[in-house]
């Protein structure tokens, strides 16, 4: 009996995201900025010599090249933001999962915008049905078990993504949302394959984390599968060491169509999808 | 200070286990066996803790030999060791009954990783055969639980043995994820490894960290500042209180306690939050690194008093109400008891081991990093060994951390701290020490991690690493999860679980 003053002892203390933007920046290191048109310069090289998954490369002439850095490997280890602060700057913008991996290299890389269309609109088709009910399936496949309590936290009363009608599921057979994370240890393939195989479809899958992107620190290790996108097809990827839950939450959103990503970077919804993330 | 004897001659293969168990026989508590690729064979590291410090066995095993005389017919606290080296470098402890794989079920033919022999493993496969049944008798069956598990978990496989209620005997398979993340230390720089001991047991980021940095420090010979051994403390003791709490929150789930649950797991986030503003990551990573630390807290002294006041505050009154809460007591008390006896005998390390009457705490009983600086109270241990007692540890233990990491704030705000304080260099720029010479040598640094005692003994040579092997507290303890369940029924599992606190990404390496 004493519990349920308990509970309402706070008011309500859930986000309002997405439907308003949340102040979740303080401090948090949600991904790395590159400044466009920053020069190559010593400290430059310094950093890129200095990261340890080789994520930042450089374009062009050695003279007057661009500097580009691949979310999908950064650890967010700050070594080039230390460096070369003109350069490397973090960012606590979360929205930075996407559907197609080189769009998670910064800045954007030439495209090609048919081919986004059409990747995006297929996507959009197939998850149409899920919008309102949506029930995901995590499945570890080789984390530093981090991943899991980002996962986890999405049921907390800050983040209670059942009010966006997201449910975790214990059965695969339920599930619309396949949840990956870690860096596709050689134990987990038959299992992580034999989950996504007894899914229904439509089926959507994220790889959530560097690790589940590339590998992370590990992508050359013996027992690693350089992350998870060989594996099983993934539909969007959400950096991070691990995934933040409000990126975890970005990343579903967007892998269901009710955000919309472009050019690398997920946009406000239109005014017709945010109609359906209405807290219930 | 207390530490770490010198590493001893090595002594005869035939003569080793001997002096192994004469040691833990004349009380020693023995803390893990350990493999390294050496020339014209393995070497082969018993670390053993006897009063404040730690001692070492050494013996080398010469590639002619078959293997070496087993420590776990003796000692069947180092079976799990003998378990993994087996799997990893393919090293036999003769006699061993058990010898089923662990971390890596290597299939026939494939070469044996053997991290630190300076080779990279090549591709390898694995066989993940069922490992055979203990029991036998009538109606007796085996339930797989996982790897995949109901819920949002960290994979592994319990395959539960039961007649149908009770559960005589529990394996834990953690190949699953095994991820052979110690073989990434190899060739690696110095500063490299923290990166990679940071995301071995990624729930206990720091811990390790801070494990790793001591070893390294000691090789080098360097001495961190006062102001950065403050910030580790305040970083580690803020790990610490979010472990333990999510093990009250794995209890409270299964318990079905919703408000409870609600409550804690909204406590924890605000922790993770105020962790994120302390230094940009909601696991304290990127702040320890080799001789110091990457910079203070970055939020002000009383900011971060006040934030910390208001925490524990919801804290103590949310978890006080628990405790006097017997629906949820009820499911606690006296399940998955460790007898203190048992946890003596296998050397039981963290609030698994402090919940079955053993005492040490290595912050205080090996003090590093700082911790002897602060004022500090050794937790009286519980003798009850059942989930209860492991977790009123960790609530007395939260309140502790809460009160340390106070006073290393205090310690910080009264200290004149200089720039070059945070981080005293172990390398200079080009790659040499102070001393003048690229370090070399080995030394063991530990640590105690929110799962208990974590070691790392680390081998650098030249400036790069050698070998580096963490052993961390869930590698140790998880071996004794079978031993909670004898009289234990399925609706019990979800409370040993979740009161044994094992991370098994630190577990399967």
């Amino acid at each position: 009996m004493p519990w349920i003053p308990r509970g309402l002892h706070d008011g309500v203390v859930t986000t309002r995201y997405p439907r308003r933007a949340d102040g979740y920046g303080e401090g948090f290191h949600a991904a790395v900025d590159v400044e466009p048109g920053a020069a190559v310069d010593d400290r430059a090289y310094a950093a890129v010599t200095a990261c340890p998954t080789d994520s930042i490369s450089i374009a062009g002439s050695t003279t007057g090249g661009r500097l580009h850095l691949d979310r999908g490997r950064c650890i967010l280890c700050r070594r080039c933001v230390d460096i070369c602060p003109r350069a490397f700057r973090f960012t606590s913008d979360f929205e930075v999962s996407t559907q197609q991996r080189n769009h998670l290299i910064v800045p954007d890389l030439e495209e090609d915008d048919a081919t986004l269309a059409r990747t995006r609109d297929e996507l959009a088709r197939r998850v149409r049905i899920l919008r309102r009910s949506l029930h995901v399936r995590h499945v570890d496949a080789g984390s530093d078990g981090a991943d899991e309590w980002e996962v986890a936290a999405l049921m907390n009363p800050i983040y209670d993504v059942q009010r966006l009608g997201i449910y975790f599921t214990a059965s695969p057979r339920h599930a619309d949302l396949l949840l990956v994370t870690g860096v596709g240890s050689l134990g987990m393939i038959d299992s992580l394959a034999e989950t996504f195989e007894v899914m229904p479809e439509p089926k959507v899958v994220i790889a959530a984390g560097v690790d589940a992107i590339s590998g992370g620190i590990l992508r050359d290790g013996y027992a690693s599968s350089a992350g998870v996108t060989d594996l099983v097809p993934v539909d969007v990827l959400v950096p991070g060491n691990p995934a933040s839950p409000f990126g975890l939450l970005h990343g579903i959103l967007l892998a269901v169509g009710l955000l919309k990503e472009s050019r690398g970077h997920a946009v406000r919804p239109s005014t017709n999808s945010k109609a359906s993330v209405e807290p219930k | 200070m207390n530490g770490h004897e010198d590493t001893p001659a090595a002594v005869s293969v035939d003569t080793f286990s001997e002096r192994v168990v004469a040691r833990v026989a004349r009380g020693a508590r023995f803390c893990g066996l350990f493999a390294s690729a050496d020339s014209g064979g393995n070497r082969l590291t018993a670390v053993l803790a006897e009063g404040n410090s730690l001692r070492s066995e050494v013996t080398v095993v010469p590639d002619t030999t078959e293997g070496f005389p087993t420590l776990s017919t003796e000692l069947p606290s180092a079976s799990w060791y003998e378990r993994e080296i087996h799997d990893l470098f393919g090293l036999k402890p003769l006699d061993n009954a058990s010898l089923d794989p662990l971390v890596l079920p290597l299939k026939a033919g494939s070469k044996y990783p053997c991290p630190g022999s300076g080779e990279p493993a090549s591709p390898i496969e694995i066989d993940p055969t069922p490992s055979r049944t203990r029991l036998l008798g009538e109606g007796v069956f085996t339930i797989p639980y996982g790897p995949v598990r109901s819920g949002v978990f960290e994979s592994v496989e319990y395959v539960v043995e039961t007649p149908g209620e009770d559960i005589p005997y529990v394996v834990p398979r953690v190949f699953y994820k095994h991820r052979g993340i110690e073989a990434r230390f190899d060739g690696t720089s110095v500063d490299d490894g923290v990166l990679v001991a940071e995301r071995y047991e990624g729930v206990a980021s720091v811990a390790h960290a801070i494990a790793y940095c001591t070893a390294i420090e000691t090789i080098a010979g360097v001495e961190v500042k006062e102001a950065a051994n403050f910030v580790r403390i305040v970083h580690a003791e803020l790990e610490r209180i979010v472990n333990h709490l999510e093990s009250v929150v794995r209890n409270t789930e299964a318990a079905g306690q919703a408000v409870a649950y609600a409550r804690l797991t909204l406590h924890k986030e605000r922790l993770q939050r105020l962790r994120a503003r302390l230094c940009g990551s909601r696991f304290g990573r990127s702040v320890v690194v080799p001789g110091g630390v990457t910079g203070p807290p970055r939020l002000d002294s009383n900011t971060l008093l006040a934030g910390l006041d208001g925490i524990e505050k919801d804290i103590r009154s949310d978890l006080s109400l628990l405790m006097s809460t017997p629906s949820f007591i009820d499911r606690l008390r006296a399940t998955g008891v460790i007898p203190p006896d048992l946890a003596r005998q296998h050397g039981a390390v963290g609030p698994v081991g402090r919940g079955s009457g053993q005492v040490e705490d290595v912050r205080f009983t090996r003090p590093y990093s700082g911790y002897q600086l602060l004022g500090h109270q050794l937790i009286e241990p519980r003798i009850d060994g059942d989930a209860l007692a492991r977790q009123r540890v960790r609530l007395d233990e939260i309140a502790g951390a809460f009160h340390l990491v106070r006073q290393a704030i205090d310690r910080l705000s009264e200290l004149a701290v200089d720039d070059a304080d945070w981080r005293v260099p172990v390398e200079l720029a080009n790659g040499e020490s102070i001393s003048g010479k690229s370090i070399s040598g080995e030394a063991i640094g530990w640590a105690e991690a929110p799962q208990g005692e974590l070691l790392y003994l680390v081998t650098v040579d030249d400036g790069v690493l050698k070998r580096v092997k963490p052993r961390s507290a869930s590698f140790h303890n998880l071996a004794l999860f079978s031993a909670a369940f004898p009289k234990e029924v399925l609706t019990d599992f979800a409370f040993i679980e979740a009161s044994f606190g094992v991370s098994i990404a630190g577990v399967a390496g």
